[in-house]
């Protein structure tokens, strides 16, 4: 077996300070910026991590296919890539599709074929099923039935690029300051009990749902029998696939606010609800019961970002870091504030939020032509 | 790793180190490179993440530090008087021995975690855990003094040493929002400027008067923090304190006892 030490630990020590890093960045006026500044921010938390994972999500950057689903998937073989291409032009219409730009960049060993599809679903959709839905079943199908190849981002005019690598080597890899976006995440890793794999880097994605976490989900068990019933099957060998299904179960499917969502993943303790308000105590108890299958246990900070949204979450008695920081309209979520600082000095605040309390920042118009500011949302 | 030209201009006993891109080993063998002779002042700009500043040093020495330090600043640190002038990260002063560390800003999470002796006074608020099994032993008694508030588990497991959160932030009538405070407290006091409600508090501690021992106490430590940052010593001592002590030596002595 190849001995990886020296690749992450070249100093022999005897401990390794690692833990995973995540930062997230959202223009909440819609201005697109390119990878530059995350991928700063994300390389300046470098010891976090220890190079055998790598990945961005970012939102907005395929407006001149908007309305097509942006497959992005990795094969290891030429023929896994011709079985696949086949199965998607059976069940989809492809407007367009092409490698996605790399560089050569010498950390990146081995890389897989990684190819990108915009596509819609053709007459193959049964008339009982959401586009959304669709594509949600034949992504589980992929990813399921053909065994080297792995969808990785499946959501309209966003993309998630990840790999084996630390963070900025994958963004060197990737081009990505060649991509503009309005709202950007990115994850360092440092798998504790999973091997690093080009599927298992973060984030993890579904549709437009992606997730960068830090930390250890111990209910993954639990999560992932309660999402298999929803037509969720787990495939990436990592904890966080679960937090990216059940955010689309929750907040896509079962159409819950976030607020209400937050706390489901991260419930207010028994005896904290106690002392709440009859209504508040009703609520609370009744997100408890119907889904504890998805309550999150065990330590983890996380970052959640849909079209328009951005969300920083941890969990409730906050066993790992989340510093957030506001400029102007663009809203910061880092492991360490000193990641923000690097690329806005001058943050006009800086805080630390409370455990399973949820920070969230919305495009400042809505879906429904609401105005949101950060400063409503992000109350500290 | 590469190791990265560093910076450095000396004029007579203080020393001036740009620490912009510089990689945290680099830096702290730096600073002990020049920890040497007649040098009485470090001052430190652009730092930005560098973790353990001012640990291994070993003597008296002024740092002042320009930006946002990493994790564990003053990790084991044994003499050294820290200034930031700025927000310090998660885990400052874990186990310091001796010296002083001092925030003109926030801090965040296990502040002063296992702190054995010396001073950290931190202006605004600190995150969760802070104080986390502060200990004691004959002469060494840490103090750890928090101008705003703190989040949940504030003085887990206390172990021994000075608690003090003086809530200089919260409008008339607010509480605290910490919850759990002094867990599995067994040792070491608390003192607390603003109130708190019994179900905020840990199993493992009780509210109890102060005496005149716990008073002076309170007159250093505030006036030493009023005198870092401006403050009114008086004015921050005209408040109602409140004082927590354990309730036990060991709390969870019989706890796998059947």
């Amino acid at each position: 077996m190849k001995d990886t030490a020296n690749h992450y630990n070249p100093y022999g020590d005897d401990k390794v300070i690692a833990a995973c890093s995540i930062f997230g960045m959202m223009d909440t006026s819609g201005r697109r910026f390119s990878g530059v500044d995350i991928t700063k921010a994300i390389a300046n938390m470098h010891d976090r991590g220890n190079g055998l994972g790598g990945g961005f999500g970012v939102y907005g950057i395929y407006p001149e296919h908007a309305d097509h689903y942006a497959l992005h998937i990795m094969y290891e073989d030429k023929l896994t890539q011709r079985d696949v291409e086949d199965f998607l032009r059976d069940n989809f219409h492809v407007a367009f599709a092409e490698e996605v730009p790399t560089r050569r960049a010498a950390a990146i060993k081995s890389p897989p074929i990684v190819w990108r599809y915009f596509v819609y679903p053709n007459s193959r959709r049964p008339a009982d099923r959401s586009n959304d839905d669709y594509v949600v079943e034949l992504v589980m199908k992929i990813n399921t039935g053909f065994r080297d190849a792995c969808v990785f981002s499946s959501g309209r005019n966003m993309g998630v690029f990840k790999g084996v690598g630390y963070p900025e080597e994958i963004s060197e890899y990737f081009r990505l300051e060649e991509y503009e976006g309005y709202l950007w995440t990115a994850h360092g890793r440092f798998p504790t009990n999973s091997k690093g794999w080009w599927g298992g880097a973060h984030p993890f994605s579904i549709l437009d749902w992606t997730v960068v976490h830090n930390g250890e989900i111990s209910s993954y068990g639990i999560n992932r029998r309660f999402l298999e019933m929803f037509g969720y099957i787990c495939t990436m060998h990592t904890d966080t696939e679960v937090v990216a299904y059940a955010v689309d179960l929750l907040l896509r499917r079962h159409g819950l606010p976030i607020e209400a969502a937050a706390k489901v993943m991260a419930p207010p303790l028994w005896s904290h609800i106690d002392r709440l308000p009859d209504n508040e105590q009703a609520l609370y108890k009744s997100l408890r019961q119907v889904y504890s299958s998805l309550l999150l246990n065990g330590p983890f900070t996380i970052i959640v970002a849909h079209e328009g949204e951005m969300i920083g979450l941890t969990d409730r008695i906050r066993l790992r870091p989340l510093t957030a920081g506001v400029k102007g309209d663009v809203l910061y979520l880092s492991s360490e504030e000193s990641a923000i600082r690097l690329i806005c000095p001058d943050l006009d605040k800086t805080w630390t939020p409370m455990g399973g309390e949820p920070i969230i920042g919305r495009l400042k118009t809505n879906k429904e032509g609401k105005a949101v500011t950060i400063e409503e949302c992000a109350v500290a | 790793m590469n190791p990265t030209a560093t910076s450095i201009e000396r004029s007579g006993t203080t020393v001036k180190i740009d620490a912009s891109g510089v990689y945290y080993r680099d830096l702290n063998t730096v600073l002990r490179e020049v920890v040497t002779g007649d040098v009485e002042r470090i001052d430190l700009v652009n730092i930005c993440g560098q973790r353990y500043i001012g640990t291994d040093l070993g003597r008296e020495v002024e740092i002042n530090i320009h930006g946002t330090p990493g994790n564990d600043l003053g990790a084991f640190m044994d003499g050294p008087r820290i200034n930031v002038y700025g927000n310090a990260q998660d885990g400052c002063g874990n186990t310091m021995n001796e010296g002083e560390i001092v925030i003109h800003g926030h801090a965040g999470d296990i502040t002063g975690f296992s702190m054995r002796g010396g001073k950290i006074f931190i202006r605004d608020n600190v995150g969760y855990r802070v104080g986390i099994h502060m200990k004691q032993y004959l002469s060494k008694v840490p103090s750890l003094v928090i101008g705003g508030t703190a989040q949940d588990f504030l003085g887990e497991y206390m172990a021994g040493g000075i608690l003090v959160v003086l809530g200089l932030n919260l409008r008339a009538g607010e509480t605290h929002k910490a919850n759990f405070i002094g867990t599995g407290m067994h040792a070491g006091v608390m003192y607390i400027r603003g109130s708190v409600e019994r179900h905020q508090l840990g199993k493992e501690v009780g509210i109890v008067e102060l005496n005149a021992q716990d008073r002076e106490n309170l007159d250093l430590l505030v006036a030493e923090f009023a005198n870092h940052f401006g403050y009114d010593a008086k004015e921050i001592l005209a408040g109602d304190f409140i004082k927590l002590l354990p309730l036990s030596l060991r709390p969870y002595g019989r706890l796998y006892a059947y």
